[in-house]
This record gives structure tokens, sequence and C-alpha cells, in this order.
């Protein structure tokens, strides 16, 4: 690791950490239905959804009501996101003519982008028109954005509301949360990322001639809108297939900064938008403490493999140290203009959220840096995490601490002030069954089928990772792939389809029917005999929940992938 | 010189009492004999299945089973690894349920004494009044009448109506000392199975036969109704939860090492037996198989302290306490009050005053009257006097005077409250010096009571009353405060006193004044608030507030109304050990939490000794996740399944003893118990696992 890659990644977190307060407050006033600066601008457009959409601001939903919304409304747009690409051929503003879409790979699609996980199986420049872009998929990055972020605020508002039947509306929420939160990001973000050479047009794709005088296609469209949100709601799925490595869609180490930001700035806001709303900013800074730990973690484990490169290559006589020259380390899959530092830094990131955006190929990963890539997602994506999901999926890891740590303060477990008791406990641990359950189930059913083999470009250990990735990331809701694996089949566009809708929907359930029953509860007030949950001790207990609960579940597969091929790495034995 | 009495030496102060009364040896030989044969009944898969995660490593050794005789079918000896491992995976079951049956015996011991006292007795029924006939005593229906003289035994539960008598209860409180039962007021319930010893009583009959609180006692020791407390049932479905998980994580393992196996092209993948055993090591079997020994145990805690806990809900209850209410009388003071003090006034000697007061008090049966004769003695040696050659002609106190006092010798001395003596003096035409009212005054500020004391026209001075309050309570109350547990204190006195004395005993607040009406409402609001009460109460108007707190501790000495309405029943009627209740409910909380957080901790070590031993032929670097150096991969699973079946025999001492327990705040709880249970249950497999796989080695088994 070098002095100058360090000091990056420690702006970063500074920055971050500057944005969390601001941005949090002003969420917490958002969803609170306080007026904010942005209503003189906003405040038409959201009471015109209201009035167009008959939805009634005051109104409130039981949990039911609200998981019901959410369903309903991510069923509807997925069905015609579905329909949409069925038929895109037929349809306006496909300017190089690309057919309709198959089935397989439209349903994949359109739950990939229903579920925030934008994993894309297909080549966006040469499947998607830019109509089917921006209706289609652009849509969704702001619409599984809001509804992952609504969830998390049903789910707070069970710790914050006692003896209360309602979680509030989804349908309020979710217009809150697009109006004043997204769109206004969105905006400015598209508009930065234009200022660094982000393209924005709707032009057919441009012929040119290289130096060495071949010819080249040159990708065009509509891309710096559908950028911003990509990564400001974690979606990640790039308007081309490169993803935040291309040039249009990343141009400078600049907007590279500001991409890896949009990704955590929702997810790091959250954090104190719960402390605020439980009325105790302490809480919100510890998960954001215990967050940061493991986040750290990640980064510096990934960063210091990356640097340390592969030894059988410096076996070789091959220059692995870095210098004012050269970078050194593991270059292979990075792009020259981010760098090691950056590179591993944006796959920490990307992965601790549930975003998938990638700038570099995660493939290309030393064995045990791309381990934490693939440790983020099967952990759930709670550091920082994916919008609103990271925070539901910490608060979940926040209650099994302190359920299982708790007993022994010679109490029933309370967190903020409400009594974990069986019900509870019965949908948290149904949240982390689905989540092992779809990941391991599917991974082990795709291991042992043919057709998932022929579609692995490796062997050995790696073509494991790259299966275990595929399904994790899916899962996860992630979307970013270890690549190396051609998903576009029948079976792996299917079965990744349904990881998708598990992992998203069979979670979220439980939490909000956790979150319904813990609204109902009095509030039990603080004492010297309540388990402190803002301390340093806590953070501690939570990222040792976090990981151990996270490494006794998916150790034995992680030892079979990464880990035996770092000791097969340093042992010389390497695999076509 | 005015000079106050010592409060009586503190007990040292610990919130953990001593071994109750009940109290056996942890191993009691006749208990360990029974719990053996029970470990074998307990297999019954039946049975087993109430408990997933016993149930999951049953199945696991049902399985092995049949695959060591299939093995040894082909030859294999008992020393193979599949014999071997079946063993100890039904060692592991057996060890569990020896756990379980030791909890349980231990109340079945229990309950085999208190069904010794429960012999045929017979009783004398009274029809119409005068005539009675003799029924056996399974006949006596709620609502009859019968009639105990000396040396029978009372065959019923019920309350007398006529009569007093002193009676053994040693039977049901192991209290040898005999108790006064008397018709009317708070002592008025007898119990059946209790001996008259002297004098007579009618008792109205108040239970049927097979509900008589012997009945509901034995069954409760006994554990037959015992029900699953919610916490335990919560617990339940979290180890529960992991296991699925972790049999998730095997299960899927094999098709991860068929992949693994095809590509590197060497190794074998590892045997169902492996996986099994990599199963019954992560799964949680520390917990799952001591969880309802935990809270049999804890139950059996409380009965040792000579508390019949209604159901284990409450016992569980009580560690969630967050407000205790304690009545004053009996729980913060003494009881009775006692004169600590002689306050002479206009000049009087303190002597003269003393002596005054003993004469006058010589005759006073009242606790305040004996303590004032103790007093002087103490201070003056002034020695109860014979008064019978004396023309002594004692005043009895009355409602209507306010006072008591003696005539003698031609003396008219008379103590008693402050308006009616200066009344009294007046009407002798004397004065009242006007230092008596700032000492009256000074005394009641300070929470005592004024008894001015005069002879005929003179006022001698004031003799100061107070309120004793117990040895050790302030320090028990802190100890309370940093555990989070509010104390507030419940007196019928006035507001002024009531502050003196919890101010005093250190409570952190009062309820002066109470009616049972304050008493439930200050429930009502403590609960609205989201806190859980505990309170104790032994008369019938305690009833309804007994029954509305989350703990409801009734006195054994107290009425039935009483002891039904709460959902413990301290037998040995002392209210102070309500905060032992809430001690022992904490320390089977944490007993649970620890044992947890420690099982899961185990599972890092064990992940370290089997997966290498698992994939060692198929990658041979595997081996540097062998961080223990144990020597065969057969040896390395067989170490790890020993391990963790050992481990839950050399805890069941600690899940019948509880965890030990000080009073400190949570904060502090926790950075202990995480060190000890949590880091100390990653570390300790480490050096466990080692020594086991040596000894392997050293015995030839792998």
């Amino acid at each position: 690791m070098t002095a100058n890659g360090i000091l990056q990644i420690a702006l970063f977190f500074v920055v971050l950490v500057a944005l969390t307060r601001p941005i949090g407050a002003y969420m917490a006033k958002v969803f609170a239905g306080e007026r904010t600066w942005m209503h003189r601008l906003l405040r038409p457009l959201e009471a015109g959804v209201y009035k167009v959409c008959g939805i009634e601001e005051a109104g409130e939903q039981h949990w039911t009501g609200y998981a019901g919304a959410l369903l309903l409304f991510s069923a509807v747009s997925m069905l015609l996101t579905y329909l949409l690409l069925r038929v895109q051929q037929w349809l306006p503003l496909n300017p190089q003519g690309l057919g309709n879409v198959g089935e397989h790979l439209s349903f994949n699609t359109a739950a990939s982008f229903t579920t925030n996980t934008n994993w894309q199986s297909y080549t966006p420049e040469t499947t998607m028109s830019y109509l089917s872009q921006m209706i289609g998929l652009a849509t969704h990055n702001f619409w599984s954005g809001a509804a992952g972020i609504c969830v998390a605020i049903a789910v707070v508002r069970g710790f914050a509301r006692h003896s209360a039947k309602t979680l509030g509306s989804f349908w309020v929420d979710f217009t809150r949360c697009t109006v004043y939160i997204l769109l206004p990001l969105a905006v400015v973000g598209a508009l930065l990322l234009v200022s660094q050479g982000a393209i924005q047009n709707f032009q057919s794709y441009t012929n040119a001639a290289t130096v060495e005088g071949a010819t080249q296609t040159i990708p065009q469209g509509p891309l710096a809108s559908q950028e911003a949100i990509k990564m400001i709601g974690t979606n990640g799925g790039g308007f081309t297939n490169a993803n935040s490595a291309h040039p249009y869609e990343n141009p400078t180490p600049f907007s590279n900064f500001l991409q890896m930001l949009y990704i955590f700035i929702i997810p790091a806001g959250l954090t104190y938008t719960f402390g605020k709303m439980v009325k105790d900013t302490r809480q919100g800074w510890a998960i954001f403490a215990a967050m940061s730990v493991l986040f750290f973690a990640g980064v510096f484990v990934t960063y210091h493999f990356e640097q340390a490169g592969n030894p059988n290559l410096a076996k070789l006589g091959i220059a692995n140290a870095a210098t004012a020259g050269q970078s050194g380390g593991n270059m292979e899959g990075k792009e020259v203009r981010y760098g090691i530092a950056n590179s591993a830094l944006f796959t920490v990131i990307t992965t601790d959220a549930s975003c998938g955006a990638v700038n570099n190929v995660h493939d290309s990963l030393t064995p045990l840096a791309g381990l934490v890539p693939l440790i983020n997602i099967e952990l759930g994506e709670v550091v920082f995490g994916g919008v609103g999901s990271g925070l539901y999926g910490m608060l979940l890891f926040a209650v099994l601490a302190v359920f299982i740590a708790g007993l022994m303060v010679g109490r029933t477990p309370e967190y903020l002030g409400k009594k974990i008791e069986q019900k509870e406990v019965k949908m948290m641990m149904l949240a982390v069954l689905v989540l092992a359950f779809t990941i391991l189930g599917f991974a082990g059913a795709g291991a042992n089928l043919g057709t998932v083999g022929s579609s692995l470009t490796n062997h050995g250990p790696h073509g494991f990772s790259e299966v275990l990735y595929a399904y994790s990331s899916a899962t996860g809701n992630n979307g970013s792939a270890f690549a190396g694996i051609n998903a576009n089949t029948p079976y792996l566009d299917t079965t990744m389809g349904l990881a998708m809708l598990f992992g998203r929907f069979l979670m979220l359930i439980p939490l909000l029917a956790a979150a319904g029953s813990l609204a109902q509860k009095k509030l039990v007030p603080v004492s010297a005999g309540t388990f402190p949950t803002h301390g340093p001790l806590f953070v501690v207990l939570l990222v040792g929940v976090v990981v151990i609960v996270g490494a006794l579940t998916f150790f034995p597969a992680l030892s079979l992938g990464p880990v035996v091929e770092h000791f097969l790495m340093h042992a010389g034995r390497l695999w076509s | 010189m005015a000079t106050t009495m010592t409060p009586p030496a503190a007990d040292p102060v610990t919130l953990m009492p001593k071994k109750g009364a009940r109290a056996r040896p942890l191993f009691d030989p006749p208990i360990v004999k029974r719990a053996l044969a029970d470990s074998f009944l307990k297999l019954n898969p039946r049975t087993m299945m109430k408990n997933p995660v016993m149930f999951v490593v049953e199945v696991g050794a049902a399985i092995t089973t049949l695959l060591a005789g299939k093995e040894m079918a082909g030859g294999a000896g008992v020393a193979g690894f599949t014999f071997q491992i079946t063993l100890w995976l039904w060692f592991t079951v057996l060890f569990a349920n020896f756990a379980e049956a030791m909890a349980e015996g231990r109340g079945k011991a229990q309950a085999d004494t208190l069904r010794k006292t429960k012999t045929e007795t017979t009783a004398r029924r009274l029809l119409n009044g005068t005539k009675s006939e003799t029924v056996a005593a399974t006949q006596l229906r709620a609502g009859d009448l019968v009639l105990v003289e000396q040396g029978e035994t009372i065959p019923g539960d019920g309350d007398v109506i006529e009569g007093i008598a002193s009676v053994d209860e040693s039977a049901i409180t192991g209290e040898s000392a005999p108790v006064i039962r008397e018709s009317g007021g708070d002592r008025s319930a007898v119990t059946g199975g209790t001996k008259v010893l002297s004098d007579w009583i009618k008792v109205k009959i108040t239970s049927n036969p097979g509900e008589t609180f012997l009945d509901r006692m034995i069954a409760l020791v006994e554990g037959a109704q015992r029900q699953k407390t919610p916490n335990e049932i919560a617990l339940n479905i979290v180890i529960a939860g992991l296991t699925l998980v972790f049999l998730l994580a095997v299960v899927t393992l094999h098709p991860f090492a068929v992949y693994s196996v095809a590509t590197s092209g060497s190794g074998t993948v590892p045997t169902v037996t492996v996986l099994i055993s990599l199963l019954v090591c992560l799964i949680p079997t520390t917990i799952g198989g001591l969880l309802s020994a935990i809270g049999i145990a804890g139950m059996d805690r409380v009965m040792q302290h000579n508390v019949l806990a209604m159901s284990g809900k409450a016992v569980e209850a009580a560690g969630d306490v967050n407000t205790l209410l304690l009545d004053k009388t009996g729980t913060i003071t003494l009881g009775n009050r006692q004169a600590v003090e002689f306050i002479p006034v206009g000049g009087m000697a303190e002597a003269e005053l003393a002596d005054a007061a003993q004469l006058s008090s010589l005759a006073d049966e009242t606790p305040e009257g004996r303590s004032i004769v103790v007093l002087a003695k103490q201070q003056y040696n002034i020695r109860g006097r014979e008064v019978a050659e004396h023309e002594a002609h004692f005043i009895p106190f009355t409602a209507q005077t306010r006072m008591s006092g003696v005539d003698l010798d031609g003396r008219r001395i008379r103590k008693g409250a402050t308006e009616s003596v200066v009344e009294f003096v007046h009407e002798h035409g004397g004065t009242v010096p006007t230092e008596l009212m700032d000492v009256t005054e000074r005394i009641s500020r300070s929470g005592g009571t004024p008894l001015v004391v005069a002879d005929r026209d003179r006022v001698l001075g004031v003799v100061h009353l107070k309120d004793v309050v117990k040895g050790g309570m302030r320090e028990r109350f802190a100890q309370l405060r940093a555990m989070g547990i509010r104390t507030v204190m419940i007196t019928g006195d006035n507001p002024l006193t009531a502050a003196a004395i919890a101010g005093e005993a250190g409570t952190d607040d009062f309820l002066a004044q109470a009616t049972p009406k304050d008493k439930m409402d200050l429930i009502k609001k403590e609960q609205a608030g989201g806190r859980l009460v505990a309170m104790t109460g032994d008369g019938t108007n305690d009833a309804p507030a007994l029954a509305q707190a989350d703990v409801g501790l009734a006195m054994n000495t107290g009425t039935m109304a009483a002891k039904e309405a709460g959902n413990m029943v301290d037998l040995d009627s002392n209210p102070t050990k309500l905060i032992e209740v809430v001690a022992i409910g904490k320390q089977l909380l944490m007993t649970r939490g620890a044992l947890t957080t420690f099982s899961i901790a185990n599972d890092i070590a064990k992940y370290f000794a089997i997966l290498p031993a698992m994939f060692m032929a198929t990658y041979p670097v595997m081996n540097k996740l062998n961080i223990m150096g144990l020597h065969s991969p057969q040896s390395a699973v067989l170490a790890a399944v020993i391990f963790n079946a050992l481990i839950i025999i050399v805890l069941i001492p600690l899940a019948l003893r509880g965890v030990k327990y000080k009073p400190m705040s949570a904060a502090a709880l926790l950075r202990r118990n995480l060190l000890v249970y949590g880091v100390g249950g990653v570390l300790a497999p480490f050096p466990g696992i080692w020594i086991i796989d040596r000894l392997l080695g050293i015995l030839h088994l792998a």
C-alpha cells in the first residue's frame, strides 16, 4: 500500500463523514413530512403526484398494508418492464434498430432492476434501446431505491413509535423519497458527471476509424442521466457493458470519486436519519461506527492483496513493487486512470453497498482481495449497504446481537427500548434463513449442474468462486459479477432472477412484520439496567456478530473458493 | 445528654443470598443415579423432538449407527472411525439428557419429601354448629367447616374462622418454629398438611382435594406442568434457526466438494459421517443441550430460597423488573417504632424523664412501650420494677384520650400525643415550656413520632419513637439502583414521615398514606410507562395489586386470597426476599445468554479442526488452515466431536448453579460476560481440541 493510496481512501471517508449528518437530517425531515428548503421548488410536484394518484397524504398503513403496497407496486412495474423489453423493437428511440429481448433475459432483467440488483445478463449496447434504458431501466433505478429506503424508514418507525398500529404510508413515503431525495441528487449528480465528460444524447452509434486503421463502433445515448441514479440508488446497472470502467460513464478520477460518494451518501445518511428518528443520534452513530470498522477492514484487505500482486509473476522477474513510475501490484483488469487504491476502494464500496457498479474486473482480483466483495455481499451488504436495505439489514444484525448477548445483562433483550421477543426473533431468523438458503441452495445446485459448468471460463477454485459470486450477487441484490461466467443461459437467467426476487422480497416481508410488531410495543424506559447500544462495546459486539454469523454460514464455501485459491497461488499452482 | 440507639449491625451486604434453606449438594448421589437412568429414557424421539437442536444430533447419531453397523459387518473393528464418531454422537445426546434429568431430579427429590407429609389424614367436619362427623381429608370440599385440635394435622387449605392456635408449618416451609394462626386479619390462612401444636381452631376449607397448596407445590417443584417461558421459546427459535443455517451450510458443502474433487482431480468427497460430525459440531448443542436444564434449575434455585414460583414466567419476569414496590413495615423497617432518645424539656433531668417514661410503660405491652422500657434500662440502668407493691393504676391507651400512663404514689404520669398531653397538663394547671413544640416538630420532621411525657402539671420531656431501618438496606437499594431498578417505599405514614424514612433507607421514591387503590394506581402507572413492577403483599386487600403486578410475591403467613393472587409465595414470609428473587431471575437470563454466546463462539475453532481435515486430500494446501496442528484428518474430526460432547458435561454445573452474578450496571456486566463467554468461547476450544487430539494419538484411537 502506498501513502498516496491510503491518503485517498482517508479523504473519501472524511468527506463521507462530513456529509452524513446534513443528508441524514434532511431525510429525517422529509420522512417526517416537515418542510425543507426544497419544498418551495418541489412541493407542487409532490402534491401533484398525490392528486393524480389519489393518495391520501395523512394516510397510515398497518405493516401488511405497507408490504402489500410495496409488493403490488413492484409486481406491476416489473411486469411493465418485462413487456417493454419484449416489444422494444417496435417502439421509438431505437436508432440502432435493436430487436426484442428474449423471454428468459427479459424476466431476468426485469427482476434484476425491480429488486435493485441490476445484474446484467445482457450487453447493454447491443441489447437495449434508448427507450428501454430510460423507461424500462432508469425508472427502476429510482423506484427500487426508493422502495428500499421506504422499508428502512418503516422498520425504523417500528422502533421509534410505540403503542402504534401503523408504520406510515408506503405511497407517501415513496413519493417523498423520490421527489425530495433521489430526484434532486440525481439531477445534480448527472450534471456533475457531464462536467467531467459523461455523455447525454440520443444519437445513433458513432463509427470511428482507429489509429490502427480498423473501424470501431462507439455507442452513444442518454447516459449521464442514468449514471448518477445508478450510483445514488445503489443500483449499479451500467449503461454500457464496461460499467463504471467505461470512459463515457466514469471519465476522470474526480468522477470516480463522485461515483463512490454517490453510492454511500444515502446509506451513510440513513444511519443519522435513524438516530434522529429514534431521538438518540448516538444510536445512529454507533451503527455508522460498526459499518465503518467493517468498511476499513474490507478496504485494507483488498488494497493490501491487490498491491501485493501475484507472487508467481514476481518470481518471473516482473516488478511488483510500487514506484514513482508505475503502480506495481495487480493491475490486471484495472483502469490505469484509477490505479490500485481507487479500484480496491471502488470494489469494496460497491459490494459493501448493494450497488454492483464496477470500475474494475472483480474476476481479476487476487484471491483474498476477491474474497472481500464476496463476503461483503454474503454478510447481507450491511456495510452502509444498499439504500435502505443496508440499514434494515444492519438493524437485523443489531437485534440479533442484542438478543444473543443481551441476555447476558440479565434482562429480556431490548433494543431502543423495545423488548425483543418471540415474534421479532422469529421474523429476524426467517430473514437470515432466506439469505443463506437462497445463496447456498442455488449455488449448491448450480455447482453440480453441467449447464453452469459450461458457462464457466475458469476451472479450479476460481471457477467455484464465480458460481458462488453469481448467486451471492443475485440474492444480495448486488448485481456486480465476478465475470468469467456467461450468465445468459435459460437456466442461469431463470434461477438468478428467482434468487433476486427471493433475496429482496422474502427478506423484506419478515422485516416489515417485525417492525409492525415492534411498533405496537410500549417503550421500556432507559435505566442503568439497560443494555447500552451506543457505546464502543456495542460497536465491537455488532461487528463480531456480523462477522461470526456471516463467517460461520459461508466459511466452508469460501474456504473451497478464494481461500484455497490463495494458498494454491502461493504454492505456485495455477489454473487455466 | 441525649444519645441515640445504634441500629442493629448490618448483615454482610450481598444481593445473592447465601444458600437457601432447601439447598442440596449439586451432585446428590440419589439424584445422579436417577438422572442417569432418565438420560436413556429421554432418547425417545418423541421427547427429543421438543428440542430441535438435540433432535438433529440424535438423527445424525442414528444415521452413523447404521453406517457403523455396515462397516463392522464389512470387518471394521470397534476402533473404527465411524464407530467412534457414533459413540460420541450418542454421548452428546445423552449428556444433554443427563443435564436436563439432573435439573428435574432435584425438583423430583423435593416433591418426594413433600409427598411424605401428605399422609392420609382424617377430618372432623362440623355439621350445623355443634355436631361433627369424621371423614377422610380427601372428601372435604371447599366451604366445609372443620375443627382441628392440638396434635392434629390440618386436613386442607382454609381460613381460620374461630380460635387461635400455634401451628407447625415445617412441612411446607422447612422452618421449625411454630407460627400463630388466628381468625380474622391477615394471619388466618392455614395450609393442609401442617400441624396444630396447641389450642384449637375452626377452619373453613377453601380448596377441593387435588387442588390444595401442597398439591400445587408438588406439581410445581416436580416440573409436571412446566411450560417453556417466553424468553426460552424465543431463544429456542434462534438456535433452531441457526441449526437450519448450519444444516444448509453442511448439506451444500457436498456439491461444493464434488465440484472441488472433480476440478482438482484428487482426494475424495467427505463421507456422510464426516459431514454429520461437522454439522453436530456447528449447531449450538451446548446451549441446545443445556437450555431446559437452565430453566428448571432457575426454578429450583428459587425453591431453595423457600420461594414457590407458580410459573417459570414469573421468575423470568423478576429479572426484568424495573420497579420494586416495598412495604415499609417489615421490609424496610424492623416493623415497629422504637424509642431511640429521651429529650427532656424545661430544664428537667433526662434521667427523671427516662424513669417516668419507663414507669408509665411497664404495663404497656405494645412494641413501642416495650422499647421505652428497654431504652431506659440500657441508658440509665433503670430496671423494670415490681409495681405491684405500689398502689399502681395503669391507664390504657384509647383512641379518644390518645395517651396512656400510670397513677401511683400520688403521681399521675401520662405519655401520648402532643395535643392530648398538653391538654392534660393545662387541666392540672401547669404550663408548657415553649421549647416543647420545637422538639416535637423536629422529631416529626425527621420521620419520627414524638411521645410527650408529663407528670400532673409538669411536662418532663419527649420520647423520640423512630422507625428503625433494617441494617444494610441502603446498600441493597444502591445495588438495585446500579442494576437499573427503582425502589418505591409504600407506607401508610404521612408524607413528611415517609420522606424521612425513604431518605434514610435510600429508596428512590415513596408512596405515603397509601391505600390499596393508590398502590394499584401506582402499579398501573408504572406499567403504562413500559416498566415491570414487583411487589410483596399479604393482606386480602393486597390481592388485586398482587395480581396486577408482574411479579407478586405473597407471604405464606398471608391470606389465601393474597396467595392466590400472587405468582410467587414466600414460605418464609420475608418480604425482603423480593430482592433475591429479582437476582435469581437475572441470573437465569444471564446464564442462557452466556451459554448461547459461548456455544456460537466455539464454532470458529471447530471449523479450523474439521475443514482442513475434510479437504486435505483434495487440496493439500488446506493444511495451512490446520492451525492447531492436529495430527490426522480422522483424529481432527473425532477430537472436535469429543470436545463438543464433553463441553456439555463440563458446563452442567454452570447451567445448574447459574453464572456468577454481582450487581452492577448492564454495561459493566456485558463487558465482563462478553470477555468471559464471548472471547473465552472463541479461545477455549483450541487447546481443548488439541489436547484431545494428542490423547487420541497416544491411545492409538485415531
